[in-house]
């Protein structure tokens, strides 16, 4: 009896994919998938046909003329002479420069923020609370537009700064805050310049190979040596001595003022001050939030057991809980670093030519080529954020719990 | 994928069906409203008032144009649309006509297949600073901050001006004219550049408008005017001879006041002809024989829609200069209506 139905079982019928357990899952899934097909490419067919019949082609031959407007903020080499996709890229960078200074800041923020709000410090722990709740409760572009007006009503006009008797002065003659953004001095590398950033660089290698022998040391041996005070030395005392031995290879460019503005020094103007801020102030909120769920997932019995081992308390913050909690940490830090840059497209709001600005405003209002430039800022915004994902996500799988 | 196709054909057949509809004046006459597209609120060209009733130069323009083929100058839809969301909403049929200070460019005519109905503004860009500034000419303007609204002919202008000057400038692109003149009052800029006629607009409704000047210079040629999509020749001459119809109207004398008396019939055939006492241009149209007559009664002529809007006695206090009838030395001009 069992022999039969073994060998019916082994023969394949139509009616199997339907009642057999065994097939069904993917019948159902191969049906489900055709039926995912269909409905993408009616909607694709639709979108073209509908853009047929309103005279609307695609065409990408506008990224290759001329572009013939001007962006203020300019980290790569452009003029109005040159291509739209130019301008495009120069927003682009833009975009992953305020994304970066942003994410940075915000991270900051964010720790120190969640670790004071546990503070034993009532005051403290309350003030920080406060600042969590006002600033994540708000809308971020009402947090830049705020910024930005505020910025740009209360601090002084470029031209209050002229004259003998001026209204505003500059911060030891190389900082000045002004309604139109902070002028600070720029380095100006002359001919041997770039020694002095080598061996900084190498300082800072130097710096991860100490700690790692300091740790290889206290590992092997058990012998614990100071490791920040030389750490900070090596960090600069090379670079110095560099420095001066080569005759103060880098020189300071002083903003000063000339004509209607500032000029020389470096320019970081009131729209990306306002958007960096914005967005750092507002997603360090959350990461504070973050950062307090990771600290208090870790049992209280791993503090008191390395209190027990005579540890002093910033050592069981750096050495026991926060790498544990990092493991809690990680996985939500990568979605408000994902928030971050996709919030900086609210740039618009003050003039920061981020991409948003140039492809998806000035260049799709010149050329008219709205379905094109869209559909390029979402691919950029989508790899930008999978690459982030991706390098997060690296990071996090070495943070994370191995077991061994 | 042959599936695939097969289904986007289908499809496609069935939509062609649905696309083949009316033309836009059944559309407007079905719905009885015209949905124009306006700014979001410049003094003069188009701003609702107190009581949320649109006015202004460019609404006039679609009252005039409701009033000819509905009947009715009020039965407007007014949508208000940015510098950027202008052409999508007129090239969606969102809008039938987009009556908002728009620059009439061969690109807009000819790549966005738009078809400008006329010119009811000749406006030019121009630079307003602060009078304390002390400057005279926009070629004293070296390195000066300029705000900019976004989105519109002035950025490449304002571009082209300074590099054929050969001196640079620092752009601060906003998106509307309001946060614009924010920045101006607070000195985030020292100079504001738009089109002329919307500077001395904006200036009327600043605090001290005598601590700031227009600049005499004029930088670009910016013909404004009503547009309408590609495809739909009848709407765009119903759109066009409205226009024309307030532009012939002052040239002929026709006013507000005296309209009704004349349409009984003049010795003038070409106002005959005009207000419908004589020949069938209405018919031609699509319309009926009073069409201009109503769109004429809308707001009155030419002259008056621009005298009661931002005319001299209007805190705004344009004057006609360019925007004078061809008789007068200006450049309005309206083809004979025969």
């Amino acid at each position: 009896m069992s022999s039969t139905t073994q060998t019916g079982a082994s023969k394949f019928s139509l009616s199997m994919l339907i009642n057999d357990t065994r097939y069904r899952s993917t019948t159902f899934q191969v049906i489900a998938l055709i039926g995912l097909i269909f409905a993408i490419g009616y909607l694709v067919s639709n979108l073209l046909s509908n853009l047929a019949d309103a005279g609307l082609n695609i065409s990408w031959r506008f990224f290759g003329e001329t572009a013939g407007y001007d962006i203020n903020q300019m980290p790569i080499e452009y003029n109005n002479q040159m291509s739209h996709g130019r301008a495009s890229l120069v927003g682009a960078v833009n975009t992953l420069i305020v994304a970066f200074l942003a994410c940075v800041s915000a991270t900051i923020l964010g720790v120190i923020a969640g670790v004071l709000r546990l503070s034993n410090n009532w005051v403290v722990s309350k003030l920080m609370a406060i600042y969590v709740e006002a600033f994540r409760n708000v809308p971020v572009l009402v947090w830049i537009l705020i910024i930005f007006l505020v910025m740009s009503n209360i601090l002084p006009q470029p031209r209050e700064f002229r004259g003998d008797a001026a209204a505003s002065s500059m911060w030891f003659d190389m900082v000045a805050f002004t309604n139109r953004g902070v002028y600070i001095p720029r380095l100006i590398l002359e001919d041997l310049g770039w020694v002095v950033y080598a061996a900084f660089g190498l300082s800072i290698i130097g710096v991860f190979v100490f700690r790692r022998y300091a740790r290889n040391l206290l590992f092997n041996t058990g012998r614990l040596i100071p490791t920040f005070l030389p750490s900070i030395a090596i960090l600069i005392l090379p670079t110095v001595l560099v420095y001066f031995a080569l005759g103060s290879p880098i020189g300071l460019e002083n903003p000063a003022l000339k004509g209607f503005n500032f000029k020389g020094g470096l320019h970081l103007r009131l729209s990306l001050i306002a958007l960096w801020f914005a967005l750092a102030i507002y997603t360090g909120a959350f990461i504070a939030e973050n950062v307090r769920a990771g600290i208090q997932a870790i049992s209280h019995g791993q503090t008191e057991a390395a209190a027990a081992l005579g540890m002093r308390p910033g050592r069981i913050m750096s050495l026991i809980i926060l790498p544990q909690a990092l493991r809690v940490i990680v996985p939500p830090l990568i979605s408000q670093y994902l928030n971050i840059t996709k919030n900086s497209s609210l740039a618009i709001a003050v003039g920061y030519m981020d991409i948003t600005g140039t492809l998806g405003g000035i260049t799709l209002n010149q050329t008219g080529r709205a379905i094109e430039c869209i559909l390029v800022l979402m691919l950029f915004y989508l790899v930008i954020s999978l690459s982030i994902s991706a390098i997060m996500n690296v990071y996090n799988n070495a943070m994370k719990l191995k077991e061994r | 994928m042959k599936k695939t196709v097969f289904l986007g054909a289908l499809t496609v057949a069935g939509l062609a069906a649905g696309l083949v509809s009316a033309g836009t004046l059944d559309d407007v006459k079905a719905r009885g409203k015209l949905n124009c597209g306006v700014t979001t609120g410049v003094p003069g060209f188009a701003e609702p008032d107190a009581n949320g009733v649109w006015q202004g130069f460019d609404v006039a323009v679609c009252r005039a144009v409701a009033a000819a083929v509905l009947g009715d100058n009020m039965a407007v839809e007014f949508v208000p649309t940015t510098g950027k969301t202008r052409f999508t909403a007129l090239a969606s049929g969102e809008i039938d006509l987009l009556a908002r200070n728009t620059t009439w460019t061969m690109s807009r005519d000819v790549d966005l297949k738009f078809e400008f109905v006329g010119v009811n503004y000749y406006d030019g860009q121009g630079f307003m600073v602060p009078a304390s500034l002390g400057v005279s000419s926009a070629a004293e303007l070296d390195g000066a901050t300029v705000c900019i609204q976004t989105g519109t002919t002035t950025e490449l202008n304002l571009a082209d001006f300074f590099r054929a000057n050969g001196i640079s400038y620092e752009p601060v692109p906003i998106e509307t004219g309001s946060e614009a003149a924010q920045l101006f009052l607070a000195g985030s800029c020292d100079v504001y550049t738009t089109d002329r006629s919307a500077l001395a607009a904006q200036r009327a409704n600043f605090p001290n408008p005598d601590d700031y000047v227009v600049l005499p210079d004029v930088v670009s040629k910016e013909p404004l005017g009503p547009l309408v999509r590609h495809g739909d020749n009848d709407w765009g001459d119903i759109a066009r001879w409205t226009l024309n119809a307030l532009i012939t109207a002052e040239e002929l004398g026709v006013t507000s006041d005296n309209i009704a008396e004349m349409s009984a019939g003049t010795n003038n055939p070409e106002i005959n002809r005009l207000l419908g006492s004589e020949g069938t241009l209405g018919e031609m149209l699509g319309l009926d024989a009073e069409w201009a007559k109503r769109a004429i009664m809308s707001g009155g002529n030419y002259g008056e829609v621009f005298e009661s809007n931002i005319g001299a006695a209007t805190n705004i206090g344009l004057a006609r200069g360019l925007n004078a009838q061809w008789k007068d030395g200006g450049l309005i001009y309206s083809p004979p209506f025969r």
